[in-house]
């Protein structure tokens, strides 16, 4: 009986002191989403996305390559030559090519055979220098015509599956130095590194607020990085392995994370710290 | 890059317009180095004068701390619907641009 009532009175003080920490750090929390939601107000006018976006419709009606050709003719998957939509609806399974495309594949194919580019003149460049500057302002034009609409992946096809499926393994997947999977940074809610909210990538709402917001334009580097430069980065960040561009894998985690935030609103192109 | 054109807003409400300008430019300081070691020169807008019509509505000496592609919003006395309001800069190359807007 005694011993009972020394622990109610432990457990009682346990819960006050439990009780004040976490208020105080709670208020501390509070200030700091304060701060980071007005500094976020401040920059989210005028997004430069729509500076690269600009030369991305150049791009797009631009005859380039050995067939001289524009990408006017292009079938991101709702017909040639509609981009309203497209990359809300994106990665899908393309009858055409027999594969699940994201964006980034599916224009190097429009590259490809509409203009005689060739993919490798994309897949060797260096991030932001090349073909892959241009398919990054191609990918900043077409992804603010999808702004606002809500994401809307078609995983009806069996070959939509089998890429969730590889891509959710590859989310879990642990590998390099630090043993890290995509789950250590982003399996959790409430996480953030510095001023960007680490979403909870398991969850729909996570999941829609990562896919949603990106492909954007990073204002600490004054740069526009596509899907594909966003998942790679996070490999070298795991410091394993970066994927090849364009890669299955690439695609398989973008159609776990998308298929995942289906139903969630487009907001692209981003605006990151 | 520079010869990217500026998106101009321009709105009034209350007598008071309000102009919202993203600026595409390099914006090099002249500290950092390329991959080879060697250092990119500096390259950025040194001034911006803004008009309302004809008129002077705001002068600005800028410099290499102002990010690369600026934002810069900043609100004027008058103005109507369907007036111009121009922009234009200089660089430390003496490269110039300017756009024009129409206020909505």
């Amino acid at each position: 009986m005694r011993q009972n009532k020394l622990f109610v009175l432990l457990a009682t003080f346990v819960a006050a002191a439990g009780g004040l920490g976490s208020t105080a750090v709670l208020a501390d929390k509070a200030s700091d989403e304060a701060a980071i939601a007005r500094y976020r107000e401040m920059i989210a006018d005028g997004n430069p996305a729509e500076l690269v976006a600009g030369q991305g419709e150049e791009l797009w009606k631009t005859k380039r390559g050995p067939k001289n050709a524009s990408l006017e003719q292009c079938d991101l998957g709702l017909g040639p030559g509609v981009v309203n939509g497209a990359s809300a609806r994106l990665p899908r399974y393309f009858k055409d090519t027999g594969r699940v495309q994201d964006l980034e594949t599916r224009l190097m194919t429009c590259m490809e055979t509409l203009q005689g580019i060739d993919p490798k003149a994309v897949i060797d460049a260096k991030w932001l220098k090349g073909e892959r500057e241009t398919m990054a302002a191609l990918v900043a034009y077409i992804v603010t015509q999808s702004n606002g609409q809500k994401i809307a992946i078609d995983m009806k096809p069996p070959q939509m599956k089998k890429m969730y499926e590889l891509g959710k393994m590859a989310f879990y997947y642990r590998s390099g130095p630090m043993d890290f999977a995509c789950t250590t940074c982003h399996g959790e809610a409430g996480k953030r590194i510095r001023l960007q909210d680490l979403p909870d990538l398991r969850t729909q709402a996570g999941a829609a607020a990562g896919w949603g917001t990106w492909p954007a334009y990073r204002v600490s580097s004054g740069e526009f990085w596509t899907m594909q430069h966003r998942l790679n980065d996070c490999y070298r960040q795991q410091r394993t392995a970066e994927p090849i561009y364009g890669s299955d894998v690439t695609i398989a985690l973008s159609v776990f994370l998308a298929a995942t935030a289906n139903g969630g609103p487009v907001l692209t192109p981003g605006l990151k710290r | 890059m520079a010869t990217n054109p500026m998106k101009i807003r321009a709105a009034n409400k209350d007598g008071v317009t309000e102009v919202k300008v993203l600026i595409s430019h390099e914006m090099e300081t002249g500290q950092r180095k390329d991959a080879s070691g060697a250092t990119i020169p500096a390259w950025f807008i040194t001034d911006l004068t803004a008009k309302h019509n004809d008129k002077v509505v705001l002068t600005s000496e800028f410099g290499t701390s102002i990010s690369k592609n600026p934002f810069l919003a900043f609100r004027f006395k008058g103005g109507a619907k369907g007036d111009k309001v121009s922009v234009s800069w200089k660089d430390n190359k003496g490269e110039t641009r300017s756009d024009e807007a129409a206020i909505a």
